[in-house]
């Protein structure tokens, strides 16, 4: 099956499918995102009652670090796999788990303060909405990155990840960048515009 | 992705019971198998919403009608948008680019054929919750089934007070449900289309219908997903009891209505994009000339994909927005018709001093040039600020989109159907029947949505389950419902060749209509796997090489 003029058979390389799955998918949550982001911003200053933002939130500064050190540990993870270094690869994705949870818990003291201290659910006022929902939504894709890590540590721990599954791997990082990445703009959304 | 010889494996044979073919099919993960299931699945549900229109027609046929209550009337006319958008057009349309994208750039599947068959599923489940609504909707409230807050739900008619019981949760968790499916379908076709081309089938090279799907996953990924976090909002509104659309809470409607239509404006272009995919496919063929300004056409639709992302806004001019948003949107509505017109120009050049035959996959395709050309002309004139206070809300609304999505996208579909059936089945459909179908279809639309502008103008608002007599209304109203039962006999006519013709058409072969693109160089219904050599490609029409080598494309470009 070979067409008339073959063409001269230059490498035919193309990027790989796994890189822009996972770059569509991030596409695509960035517009959701947006969408709360969006809402937030519409709907600061309009609740109708308290707690207002400025009165109870205080900005998770250590917690925020560790989720966007984490970044960094996951590169170097990934790194280390591709040196085929496993225990290093092993010991900085645990590490990263252990920053991501860390982040997970800083949450679930936030929100335990601000609903037992501060009387702040998400059906108080406009305020509790809009700030569960955003950073529900966010903790919500730590949650889920934080799940295939651990499917990935526990495929690592018994050495079905190898050298070769650096780019597969990868893709996963992709996505934990991305969740830190709009940590960023979560983080200024609400504590420093939205106070 | 190797690009060895590979031996296609043996499809299934005669001797298996019916269940090992439906197990085969439920568990399949093949491209062109889920492309026939979401076609089906689509046609099932035309079939569904065909009826609600009819419904809809008989009890508007005359004044003072009460062929259903008008708690009904709501449910039909809910229903019926809801359906033919979530789950005939956007199925029917994926199911196209499934089956013929890896085809078209030589590719033996798509990127993720698992995600691939997930998302399927994801979509037919989302129809399925949203009909089971008829049966569970009423929830403990004893309240009506079935949503009726029309198809874009507006603040605060979807809200607890308004709308008790389940029937809107059903709606808002199939339309969540089935958007996910739509955005998993539209990242495998872009990884597809970026990742699996064959050697030598370059972006510049790859066919229109490709290229026009890519635009198209492009936009799926970044206006689905707004509906989809609206969604996510209203649940909370329903369930947390959260606020955001609560306005006596400080909540806004209007913000529902720009996140709804941030997400149901491109829609529309996520709707046409495909189709115009169809015609950039068959008017060559049929016209025997090559396409005219290929890429003025890849640089058009991705001009529309940026475009149509800011001209949401002209859906809600009567709500009172000022006078700069009013004129931003007004402009932008005018900018997009460029674009679009272009394309037009594109068709029409291709046509011009070509060997024209007029089978019906181009009959289909020459009544969505005019209707198309129409349906937007009339868009102007809504898209004109001050003109749609006067007509925004009323039929001719209604006509106009109708124009749009029957006689734009639905013609097109119909003509990708009987150009691309005898490559699924290896039959081809019956061409009297198809010519009955095409001019019935072509009457019944005509008497319907033309008639149907001039009681909007007269003042008829949509929505209404009825109304008073001696408004000059009447006559019209009997016109479009007339239109609508020719338009009715005409799918009869359309589903019975997809079934006669199955058992009984004449054999196609690989090359039926002397086509161009690579799906057509292999057997009808393609093997597994579709190649068993990843072809070559010097030129943007491959077989047109293959047939001339005395002249191929090649050299030209």
């Amino acid at each position: 099956m070979n067409s008339a003029v073959a063409p001269a058979q230059t490498a035919w390389a193309l990027p790989y499918r796994g890189k822009v799955g996972m770059a569509c998918l991030i596409a695509a949550e960035s517009a959701i995102f947006t969408i709360f982001v969006v809402a937030y911003l519409f709907y600061l200053g309009k609740s109708l009652s308290g707690p207002m933002p400025k009165d109870v939130l205080e900005p998770p500064l250590f917690y925020s670090a560790c989720l966007l050190s984490s970044s960094l540990t996951i590169h170097l993870a990934v790194r280390a796999l591709s040196r085929g270094n496993y225990p290093r690869f092993l010991l900085l994705w645990l590490f990263t788990m252990v920053l991501g949870g860390l982040f997970l818990f800083g949450t679930a003291r936030e929100w335990h303060r601000l609903i037992y201290e501060h009387g702040l659910k998400i059906s108080t006022n406009l305020f509790g909405t809009t700030y569960y929902s955003l950073v529900g939504l966010h903790g919500f894709h730590v949650s889920a990155g934080l799940l295939m890590l651990a499917v990935a540590l526990l495929l690592a721990v018994f050495g079905q990840i190898r050298r070769e599954h650096t780019p597969k791997v990868d893709v996963l990082a992709m996505y934990w960048h991305f969740v830190d990445a709009i940590w960023v703009v979560v983080f200024t959304v609400v504590y420093i515009v939205g106070r | 992705m190797s690009s060895e010889a590979i031996s296609i494996p043996v499809s299934s044979g005669s001797d298996q019971t019916w269940t090992q073919t439906l197990h085969e099919w439920v568990v399949t993960v093949d491209h062109k198998r889920l492309g026939i299931l979401y076609i089906i699945l689509a046609l099932f549900f035309l079939l569904i919403g065909g009826i609600e229109a009819a419904i809809i027609r008989v009890q508007l046929m005359r004044p003072h009608n009460d062929f259903v209550s008008p708690q009904v009337f709501n449910r039909m006319f809910t229903m019926h948008g809801t359906t033919m958008i979530f789950f005939v057009a956007m199925p029917i349309l994926f199911g196209f680019a499934n089956y013929f994208v890896p085809l078209m750039i030589g590719a033996r599947d798509m990127a993720f054929p698992r995600l691939n068959a997930f998302s399927f599923w994801l979509t037919a489940f989302g129809g399925a919750f949203l009909y089971f609504s008829f049966l569970g909707g009423s929830g403990l409230y004893g309240a009506g089934n079935a949503p009726d807050v029309g198809w874009w739900a507006y603040a605060p008619l979807a809200s607890r007070a308004f709308s008790p019981g389940n029937s809107s949760d059903y709606w808002t968790v199939s339309l969540l449900v089935s958007g996910f499916g739509s955005i998993g379908t539209a990242i495998n076709l872009f990884a597809t289309i970026l990742c699996m081309r064959c050697p030598g089938m370059k972006l510049s090279r790859m066919p229109l219908f490709a290229w026009l799907n890519f635009v198209m996953s492009g936009m799926v990924l970044l206006a689905i997903t707004p509906l989809s976090a609206a969604q996510i909002m209203l649940l909370i509104d329903r369930y947390l009891g959260g606020h955001f659309f609560d306005t006596q809470a400080g909540g806004s409607a209007t913000i529902w209505m720009h996140f709804f239509w941030i997400f149901g404006h491109p829609e529309v272009y996520i709707l046409i994009i495909p189709c115009f995919g169809f015609l950039s496919e068959i008017v060559p063929v049929f016209s025997r000339k090559p396409i005219f300004g290929y890429p003025v056409m890849v640089g058009a639709t991705i001009c529309i994909g940026f475009v149509s992302v800011s001209v949401w806004a002209h859906h809600m001019f009567t709500i009172g927005m000022n006078s700069y948003a009013n004129s931003f949107f007004a402009l932008t509505t005018m900018a997009v018709g460029v674009p679009t017109g272009i394309k037009i120009f594109n068709w029409i050049g291709t046509m011009w001093g070509g060997k024209l035959r007029f089978a019906t996959p181009m009959l289909f395709c020459v009544g969505f040039l005019f209707q198309f050309l129409i349906a937007g002309l009339t868009g102007v004139m809504l898209g004109t600020a001050p003109l749609d206070w006067q007509l925004g809300g009323s039929y001719f609304v209604v006509a106009h989109f109708h124009y749009v999505i029957v006689g734009g996208i639905l013609f097109a579909i119909f003509a990708a159907f009987y150009y691309w059936y005898p490559k699924m089945t290896g039959r081809m459909l019956d061409e009297k029947l198809g010519k009955i179908h095409f001019w019935l279809f072509l009457i019944g639309f005509h008497l319907t949505f033309d008639v149907m502008h001039i009681p909007g103008i007269l003042g008829m608002p949509r929505r209404i389950y009825t109304y008073e007599a001696g408004r000059g209304w009447e006559i019209w109203n009997l016109i479009s419902s007339i239109g609508a039962f020719i338009q009715a006999v005409a799918i009869l006519v359309f589903v019975l060749n997809l079934v006669i013709s199955y058992f009984r058409g004449a054999c196609a072969g690989s090359d039926p209509w002397d086509a161009w693109t690579l799906e057509w160089s292999i057997s009808s219904p393609p093997p597994a796997y579709n190649f068993s050599a990843i072809p070559t490609v010097a030129s943007r029409r491959p077989l047109w090489d293959r047939k001339h080598p005395e002249d191929p494309d090649s050299r030209y470009e």
